[in-house]
């Protein structure tokens, strides 16, 4: 039951990876959180492990294509480092909850954007 | 000026991805469209390459806080190879229109979803439930 699970957020982390050039981390946190009860932090932590090789399979199938723009990748690349640095430091310092209630709000954000098209 | 408007961007994207557990796709790709003039598709695939050293940093610093269960991770990022290969081919069959309706209305319904289980969360002070 727990591999059927973990293949299911695979699955669909994978789909809306391919569909819409993301992580899947938008799939993937929720999912950990509603499914295997994973706290928060948890949940965002075991994401971010999920997305490197996501995005390592998605971004080397993309380079065969010759689509990625190299150094576009480092210009906005090598600031979001230290932006995950500093925002997974603000985040041990935030309740769960509150973890639970920005992560809905991205939801909409998206949903909204995707609608709109 | 759109440089630095990148740069700012990114670190943005990343703060994002650390507090969420995102990549910072959301940010990235919008970003490279509309300020580098990357098509659609560049901007995604630039996207996902920008974003594996960014999780790499956020799972080495989330490791140290003790917040990654590695096992569970790794399985479902290889879990979603064949995700990806579903994901094109259904891309590929149904109007891009529907699939995006139908994805935004499952993203609704997922964060009703967070937001009950927030609700009904213990107050902070009070220990949380076990972990399952």
């Amino acid at each position: 039951m727990r591999l059927l699970k973990l293949t299911a957020i695979g699955v669909a982390a994978g789909a809306f990876s391919g569909l819409f050039g993301v992580g899947g981390g938008t799939v993937i946190v929720p999912l950990l959180i509603l499914w295997f009860a994973y706290g928060e932090r948890e949940a965002t932590g075991t994401s971010l492990a999920a997305i490197m090789i996501i995005g390592a399979f998605g971004a080397f199938g993309q380079a065969l294509h010759e689509n990625v723009d190299y150094l576009d990748g480092v210009l906005i690349g090598i600031p979001a480092i230290g932006g995950i640095v500093a925002g997974t430091a603000l985040q041990q310092r935030l309740p769960e909850r509150s973890i639970s209630l920005l992560f809905a709000a991205l939801l909409v954000v998206v949903a909204i954007r995707m609608m709109l098209g | 000026m759109s440089v630095i408007l990148v740069i700012i961007l990114g670190f943005c994207g990343g703060v994002v991805g650390g507090l969420l557990g995102v990549g910072g796709g959301i940010i990235f790709v919008p970003a490279l469209v509309i300020l580098l003039g990357d098509s659609q598709l560049e901007a995604e695939s630039t996207s996902l390459l920008a974003i594996v050293p960014v999780a790499i940093a956020g799972v080495i610093r989330q490791r140290r806080y003790g917040n990654v269960r590695m096992r569970d991770g790794i399985m479902i990022g290889l879990l979603s190879i064949p995700g990806v290969a579903i994901g094109v081919l259904v891309s590929n069959a149904v109007p891009q229109r529907a699939v995006e309706v139908g994805f935004a209305g499952l993203l609704l319904v997922v964060a009703a979803q967070l937001v009950i289980r927030a609700m009904r969360a213990p107050r902070e002070g009070e220990p949380e439930p076990a972990d399952a």
